[in-house]
């Protein structure tokens, strides 16, 4: 029931509205991904990829200092350890197999926080394949380090210059794009977004989280299943991926951090869940903030991977079922988790990834519970940020 | 027989222009709706802004940012248009994003464009499926044709159907591009031109996207029954310091040459 329909619908939400100039390309795609993606093949480069060049498994690691904090047992999912430094490569591996099966040469990306543009470059790298990524003006200035790495990968990165110049900007510059090129070209999303069949696809293959994560507790206190599950939600990929495997076991708490922003009655905010309404963004039907006469409104968040007003499809469907809690977590609380983490265990975590763990302190938790939050990322790239509000720079 | 049918049964080499809702002031809608029909233009179709059109260039984009920002919406445009019949005689044609209309509610959207005389509606991120299965009982309930588009990927048994489908004329995208004016016409772009129009399909083409002045319409009228200029107009409204008079000229070259 957590899988969607063959028209891409998850209850109400995603399908796939979009101009008829897309319409081949899509069709194209949701005929082969699902054998492709089945096939022995891709399964064995798949799986290789990741252990020998992601370094997967990533760990389980057991945060003693944030257990006492929080009085119970956390988990980190170590995300942050992936090469490239987040989640994003566990897709960007998978899509560069299947863009090659199916013979396209150039490959084009959207990028918030940089870090699937950086994922999707380095894949390129290792295959031989051109790689142009859009990437928000704003976000080019916060996430400079990310823009200089694409660029040393030999990545082409081509700033969006239109609304707040963010993750939505360089989606429409994406799909504008795949529109001019249509034969030769692979729209590489970096999220559970889009149109059909892209949900489904990053959700399967960012699945990976929760299938080691079922594993590696299973070897650690000998029960595959925690009582809760945390992770961010931009789009929506490492939460989909962090869920994916306990979607079917209603006893395990689902929780997804949204970035509320400066707080989700300020009107700078990127809560979609908290603020939005049902509407079509980027090809899907689903949770999306707008106005009145149904434009899509900017969003604001600190975090630029979460600075985005809509959400994956499979999330607007957990919401209304129900089977899935999402919560909003402001700037400031984000920034404060980054440091705890930071102080306590000695990781310090992308912005991203910190409104997951600044979560932990809005949930009610048992000394018994089994809590796994997933780091999505490292906070290498969001260093200027924290400098200005750590004042790192000064003596 | 309805407005565009009867146009289509009765002339050919037909030139439409689509220009965007409030722009370049909000009041403009109606000034340049009156300037192109006495311009002897055929039929128009008229942007409703979305603030992330997807299959828009940049010269579409800012015009719509621009009305957005003068204080566009459906409403107000709906209201724009409430007293146009019946000083305007030509098919009026409305064209934007789903989301909007979706969130102004479909049917009633429908029912107002009936209510003000609007013709059809093109819908580019509204596919073919979602509205034969959701939508087609209420377009037809108020009388409105739903455009469809076909481009140079477009597989032919889809052309089939999207014609089979339509009950006005098929929107027939130049090239895969978004919207925007080119210099010139491809071998590549001809070939498709003339795969479609050997095709002999039941409801007439018109041609849209990269058409700007009297070549490009006057080339691509030689296989379709007529085009579509936009981006190149919308540019002119960008600049125009005289609406009515630039207007009159820009359509008499694109009709006579210069
Ligand atoms: C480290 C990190 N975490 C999370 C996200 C948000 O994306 P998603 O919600 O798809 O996981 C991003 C996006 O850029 C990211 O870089």
């Amino acid at each position: 029931m957590f899988h969607p329909n063959e028209k891409g619908f998850y209850g109400a939400y995603g399908g796939a509205y979009i101009p008829e100039m897309l319409i081949p390309n899509i069709e194209e795609l949701r005929g082969k991904y699902l054998r492709i993606l089945e096939s022995d093949s891709f399964q064995k480069t798949y799986h290789h990829l990741l252990s020998d060049y992601a370094g997967r498994p990533s760990p389980l690691f057991k945060a003693e200092r944030m257990s006492q904090r929080y009085q119970t047992n956390i988990w980190l999912k170590r995300e942050d350890l992936n090469h490239t430094g987040s989640h994003k490569l566990n897709n960007t591996i998978g899509q560069i197999l299947l863009a090659k099966e199916m013979g396209r040469r150039r490959i084009i990306a959207e990028t918030g926080a940089g870090q699937h543009g950086v994922a999707t470059a380095t894949v390129c790298a290792l295959m031989g394949l051109e790689c142009v990524v859009y990437m928000g003006q704003t976000d080019m200035e916060r996430q400079a380090p990310n823009v200089a790495r694409m660029r040393m990968l030999g990545a082409e990165v081509r700033p969006a210059l239109s609304g707040n110049r963010t993750l939505k900007d360089a989606t429409n510059e994406a799909l504008r794009d795949w529109i001019a090129h249509p034969t030769d070209t692979f729209y590489l999303i970096g999220s559970v977004v889009g149109p059909h069949p892209y949900p489904d696809l990053v959700a399967r293959l960012q699945a990976v989280i929760s299938s080691e994560i079922k594993q590696q507790l299973k070897e650690k206190i000998g029960t595959e299943l925690p009582n809760y599950v945390l992770a961010c939600v931009g789009g929506g990929s490492n939460a989909a991926g962090s869920f994916y495997h306990f979607l079917e076991h209603p006893s395990v708490q689902l929780i997804g951090t949204e970035a509320a922003g400066m707080g989700v009655e300020s009107g700078e905010t990127a809560a979609s869940m908290a603020c939005g309404e049902k509407g079509i963004i980027h090809g899907s039907m689903t949770y999306l903030m707008q106005d009145g006469d149904g434009q899509i409104t900017e969003p604001y968040s600190i975090s630029a991977g979460l600075d985005y007003p809509g959400i994956g499809p499979l999330h607007a469907f957990l919401k209304d079922s129900h089977r899935a809690t999402y919560l909003p977590v402001t700037d400031a609380e984000a920034l404060d988790a980054a440091l705890e983490l930071t102080r306590l265990e000695g990781i310090i975590p992308a912005l991203e990834s910190a409104h997951a763990l600044a979560g932990l302190g809005k949930l009610r938790f048992k000394p018994t519970d089994q809590v796994v939050v997933t780091v999505s990322g490292r906070g290498d790239k969001d260093m200027k940020t924290y400098m200005e509000h750590f004042k790192l720079t000064e003596k | 027989m309805t407005r565009l049918q009867k146009l289509f049964s009765s002339k050919k080499d037909l030139l439409s222009i689509y220009y965007t809702a409030g722009y370049p002031q909000l009041n403009a809608t109606r000034v340049v709706l009156d300037a192109l029909q006495e311009s002897g233009v055929d039929f128009v179709e008229i942007g409703m802004p979305f603030s992330d059109p997807l299959a828009d260039g940049p010269v579409i984009q800012q015009s719509g940012t621009q009305a957005l920002q003068n204080g566009m919406s459906l409403e107000v445009l709906l209201q724009q248009l409430a007293d146009m019949r019946p000083g305007i005689t030509m098919p009026v044609v409305l064209m934007g994003y789903l989301n909007p209309v979706l969130k102004f509610g479909m049917e009633r959207f429908l029912e107002r464009c009936a209510q003000v005389g609007v013709d059809g509606l093109i819908l580019p991120d509204l596919p073919l499926e979602n509205y034969l299965e959701e939508y087609r009982p209420l377009f037809e309930r108020y009388g409105i044709s739903n455009i469809f588009l076909i481009t140079p990927q477009t597989p032919e048994e889809r052309v089939r159907k999207l014609d089979a489908h339509s009950n006005s004329f098929l929107y027939m995208v130049s090239s895969a591009a978004v919207t925007g004016a080119k210099k010139g016409l491809s071998d590549f772009q001809l070939d498709y031109f003339r795969r479609i129009k050997a095709m002999q399909l039941q409801h007439p083409a018109v041609v849209g996207f990269g058409i700007s002045d009297n070549e490009s319409y006057k080339t691509v009228c030689q296989y379709a029954q007529g085009a579509i200029i936009g981006s190149a107009f919308v540019k002119l409204l960008e600049q125009a310091k005289d609406l009515k008079g630039e207007i009159q000229r820009f359509i008499s070259e694109v009709k006579n040459g210069k």
